[in-house]
């Protein structure tokens, strides 16, 4: 050998430049390839920026810990389709700052909920799981409906987003608290909302308080899960990575 | 080496903060524990979160991992990298008591910020990476610092050669930072606020991030403990190394093959395909490297096997590295993607996660507490040995509950979800297999009180050894003989 590994061991700075090249090789081969390779991400209609309320859902879901037993990641398998729908895309999760895909089914995938259940059944079901499942271990979420959503600095919020690198414009920006109100308020005028955010769901879970709670927030987020891409219309060939 | 060792002057350690470590890093592991024990009732009794926004499983389950891996574990390893480095190099502490004691209390603050925010529910929601960013700011400066004193420490050596401790304890503390630099970059939402959106997103952010977890495996639970294997042992055993060329082999090979087994966690899903199969062939030619580093363990008892029946404390170490050799089979077998088609998602994961977190790396820190506590405190022994050895049979009992619980009630709840019926329907609703998981949640709850309890057998040893007195002193003779 050119190097006997007595030099190594005698030289510690010599040692930990090795090392570090040693643990880069792999990441490098296996990440940076994400980036580049187009095909990566499948081209497919549909996935757009979450909607201000949904931002702001999704961030109760995160506070609330919902990934340590909810996966959002449907796995090719005959039987996970049938259980819960078309197999994920990476284009589905394309804008999810982090990702939710999850690493555990205490409870069932969530990828594709949106549209399962009625607002009023994720309603009853957050405040007292078991009231609706009786074999449910899910905690109780009942302080999700007293509480009012924070929504003062959500253009804020969507800026950190664009800053990121999530493809908010201007408009939606400047019009991001009254989008989120829009979204959260019966008989709004929501034209304009659905022409930035196509195929929001509008609409308030929690239709007996005024004031828009958390659980409105994060049921508007649970209610568009897996929503944004119609598979029937897909040609298969955009499917592939 | 010894004989040339005693004839020159012993410098003066830097031994304060490695006591501090020790008491830290006890308090930490019942605290860890205790909160596992917590969670594993209230998924058999889920009234136990108190419909409290506080106690709910989604906050406290990051409370108990970070608690186990980074507070228990971690100050583990900042108190016996400390020990090893000043031993095995000959020199006190680079930057002396005031670096040593700013590395051990700012890794405790970022503890005590990281662990409040989570029942706050302050999270980046990526797993063992859930502290937000200014918490990440705090322990980029404080492992700075870390790499210093270990660093410097190393440079001023008086010994020619750095011993191969040394190697896996330094791997473990570059390889962390980089890992915990690129998985945490993230923009604030505002400066005065705690939330943050990762600069990562979707694919990208799912590799990257199992590429940190993986390895957060890899080189916090693995390397820096095979660090500590590789000191600990021979010392205990009075025995040498049993091979200085497996060694090499199994540093580099297991530094080199780590890195790359992340994509396991991410079979079948919208990864790439390419980069899945990357992740399964390294994570099963991780296995090679695994085992070299569990010969090379338990070969060093040669001539010394006798040891394990005197020794309580040595039993620990020792049977923490036949529970890395099983872990480390574990693993490689879950990774391959027929295998990992049906573990993936269950508790089957969870129950190999512990048989190496209890097995393994708590293991491997009880047997060094019992050597080093005697010596940090100059007492000539534990208080008693006989608790040690009832702490060992209570843990091992423990582990072998929960695992094998954990095994069974994984596996049913697999092929439950993928049972058809005689119509070809679905044979399970979800919350079936929910309901089927009772009696063995039950049985893990069990194995985590006893091994909650031997942890707690341990707490009243060492209190008893640091006030001093032998067990058998204070029984069998008066006290004049002190």
């Amino acid at each position: 050998m050119f190097l006997r590994h007595e030099t190594i061991e005698k030289n510690v700075i010599l040692m930990m430049v090795l090392t570090l090249i040693t643990v880069s090789i792999g990441g490098i081969v296996q990440i940076i390839p994400l980036f580049t390779i187009e095909s990566t991400v499948e081209r497919v209609d549909g996935v757009r920026p979450y909607t201000p309320l949904e931002v702001l859902g999704r961030n109760i879901y995160i506070r609330e810990g919902c990934y340590v037993c909810h996966s959002q990641q449907i796995r090719p398998f005959k039987d996970e389709v049938e259980r819960y729908g078309h197999y994920s895309l990476a284009a589905e999760s394309m804008y999810d700052k982090p990702f939710q895909w999850g690493s555990k089914r205490t409870g069932p995938d969530l990828a594709r909920v949106g549209g399962r259940y009625s607002n009023d059944w994720h309603v009853g079901h957050l405040v007292s799981p078991r009231d609706v499942v009786p074999e449910s271990i899910m905690p109780a979420y009942p302080f999700l409906a007293q509480r009012r959503l924070q929504t003062a600095d959500v253009a804020q919020h969507l800026k950190a987003l664009r800053l990121g690198g999530t493809p908010y414009s201007d408009d939606m920006i400047k019009n991001a608290e009254a989008d989120l109100l829009a979204q959260a308020t019966p008989d709004a005028d929501t034209d304009a909302l659905l022409k930035r955010y196509p195929r929001a769901v509008i609409g308030k879970a929690m239709s007996q308080t005024q004031a828009i709670t958390e659980m409105d927030a994060l049921v508007a987020y649970l209610q568009m899960l897996g929503t944004l891409v119609r598979f029937g219309d897909l040609p298969p060939e955009r499917l592939r990575q | 080496m010894s004989s040339q060792a005693a004839a020159l002057p012993k410098p003066r350690y830097v031994e304060d903060v490695i006591r501090a470590a020790i008491v830290l890093c006890i308090f930490w592991g019942v605290a860890a524990f205790t909160v596992g024990v917590v969670i594993a009732a209230q998924l058999v009794w889920p009234q136990l979160s108190f419909d409290s926004e506080h106690l709910t499983f989604g906050r406290l389950r990051p409370l108990h991992t970070s608690a186990a891996i980074f507070a228990f574990g971690g100050t583990a390893l900042i108190g016996t990298a400390f020990h090893v480095v000043q031993r095995t190099c000959r020199a006190r502490l680079f930057g002396g008591a005031p670096l040593g004691w700013f590395v051990l209390l700012g890794y405790q603050f970022f503890i005590v910020i990281a662990a409040t925010g989570y029942l706050l529910g302050i999270t980046q929601s990526k797993e063992y990476a859930e502290p937000e960013w200014y918490a990440d700011l705090w322990l980029t400066i404080v492992w700075v610092a870390y790499l210093v004193a270990y660093l410097g420490t190393v440079l001023k050596r008086e010994e020619p050669h750095i011993y191969v401790a040394n190697w896996f304890y330094l791997a473990f503390i570059i390889t962390i930072a980089m890992l915990h630099i690129v998985n945490n970059l993230a923009i604030p939402v505002s400066i005065t606020g705690s939330k943050s959106y990762s600069a990562w997103a979707g694919v990208q952010d799912a590799m990257i991030q199992w590429w940190y977890g993986h390895n957060a495996v890899g080189f916090f639970l693995t390397a820096a403990f095979l660090g500590m294997m590789y000191y600990y042992i021979p010392k205990a055993a009075n025995r040498p190394i049993y091979s200085y060329r497996l060694s090499i082999v199994h540093f580099w090979s297991l530094v080199f093959l780590y890195i790359w087994a992340g994509p396991h966690h991410l079979h079948y899903t919208s990864l790439p395909d390419w980069a899945q199969t990357l992740g399964m062939v390294f994570s099963v030619m991780l296995w090679m490297p695994s085992w070299g580093g569990m010969i090379n363990g338990l070969m060093t008892l040669s001539g010394a096997w006798e040891k394990l029946r005197t020794d309580p404390g040595l039993r620990f170490s020792v049977t923490a590295v036949g529970f890395y050799g099983m872990a480390t089979f574990e693993g490689p077998v879950m990774s391959i993607k027929a295998v990992n088609s049906l573990s993936h998602y269950t508790d089957w994961t969870i129950g190999h996660v512990h048989s190496g977190a209890l097995g393994w790396v708590a293991f491997i820190v009880f047997g060094t507490l019992y050597y080093l506590v005697p010596r940090m405190w100059n007492r000539p022994a534990m208080w008693s040995t006989r608790l040690i050895g009832w702490h060992y049979w209570i843990a091992t009992i423990g582990i072998v509950l929960y695992i094998t619980a954990m095994w069974v009630s994984g596996i049913m709840q697999g092929l439950m979800w993928r049972a058809y019926d005689e119509l070809g329907f679905l044979q399970y609703s979800f919350v079936e297999t929910v309901a089927a998981m009772k009696p063995f949640y039950m049985i893990r709850l069990l194995g985590g009180v006893f091994f909650l309890s031997g942890a707690l057998i341990m707490v009243y040893n060492v209190w008893r050894t640091v006030r001093g007195q032998s067990e058998a002193a204070a029984t069998l003779r008066p006290a004049i003989a002190a």
